[in-house]
């Protein structure tokens, strides 16, 4: 019954939430509309949406959400350094595969979304079957060492804490 | 307290508009479409960032509370901001780049992007 009428916890959680923050007050109006939202909005929608994300380990996607946070930091500081002093033909652009040991699209989605967040790499695609994805990166001496940077800082948590 | 404050939002703005500036200076510089890429991605989410927190701050020391409308612009910018890199990137891939110029997918199956082009 309640998973009938909460198709998806996270999403109804996450919209409740959005609701109360957007209108900024925790009054009793605000909360009956943000549990209408929370409600409806999910179940009209999970026909498009048959799979349900799961996220095994809350605490360590905190701790995940806070590494990305600081890496993305400190990837402003980075691009803003090759942009401002290093010579145009300095930079040396790199395409990179990485292949993928996740499975599921939300967690693919998350990684691929890190990857264009954090220092110097963007996410340009994936291959036809999800098993491999394309990365561009702004400067990159050394892509094999990238590849294995993103798969031990990223994928490996990432695989942890969804699979 | 207040003074210290209106420091903290002033470094804060500046930082903020510094990196809006880069960011947009670094689409100047840089030289293919796929570096140019990079440059609003990544210099520009910490000049919107600083410019929440000066606004949040600001809204605080002005005695109206907290407000917790930035933290969904963060968040949202965050979930955006990828999603709208890759799908220029596949437009870039689709209709400017050579596929031999790509690494191998080290899979059966092509890139996305170059699948769909066959077809």
């Amino acid at each position: 019954m309640l998973r009938r009428l909460f198709p998806h916890p996270y999403l109804s959680l996450t919209l409740a939430l959005c609701w109360v923050l957007l209108s900024n007050s925790v009054s009793l109006g605000t909360l009956v509309l943000a549990l209408i939202l929370a409600t409806a909005i999910p179940l009209f929608t999970s026909p498009w949406w048959p799979g349900r994300p799961r996220i095994k380990r809350p605490f360590a996607f905190a701790a995940y959400a806070a590494l990305v946070l600081w890496d993305v930091i400190v990837a402003n500081f980075h691009v803003a350094r090759i942009i401002l002093f290093m010579p145009r033909d300095k930079i040396r652009s790199a395409w990179v595969t990485v292949p993928l040991d996740l499975k599921s699209p939300e967690a693919i989605s998350l990684l691929a979304g890190t990857i264009t967040m954090t220092p110097g790499t963007l996410t340009a695609d994936f291959s036809a079957d999800g098993r491999a994805l394309l990365v561009h990166a702004l400067h990159a001496p050394d892509p094999k060492a990238l590849c294995a940077e993103i798969k031990s800082r990223y994928e490996s948590r990432l695989k942890r804490i969804m699979e | 307290m207040t003074l210290l404050a209106d420091y903290a939002i002033a470094a804060l703005l500046v930082l903020g508009g510094a990196f809006g500036l880069i960011g947009s200076f670094g689409l100047l510089k840089l030289k293919d479409p796929m570096q140019r890429l990079h440059a609003p991605t990544k210099a520009t989410t910490i000049g919107v960032g600083a410019a929440l927190v000066a606004s949040a701050l600001d809204l605080v020391m002005l005695g109206q509370g907290v407000t917790w409308q930035g933290v969904l612009v963060a968040v949202f910018l965050f979930l955006t901001a990828p999603l709208s890199a890759l799908y220029l990137a596949k437009t870039n891939l689709a209709r400017n780049i050579d596929r031999k110029s790509l690494p191998p997918t080290g899979t059966k199956a092509d890139w996305a992007t170059f699948k769909t082009a066959a077809k």
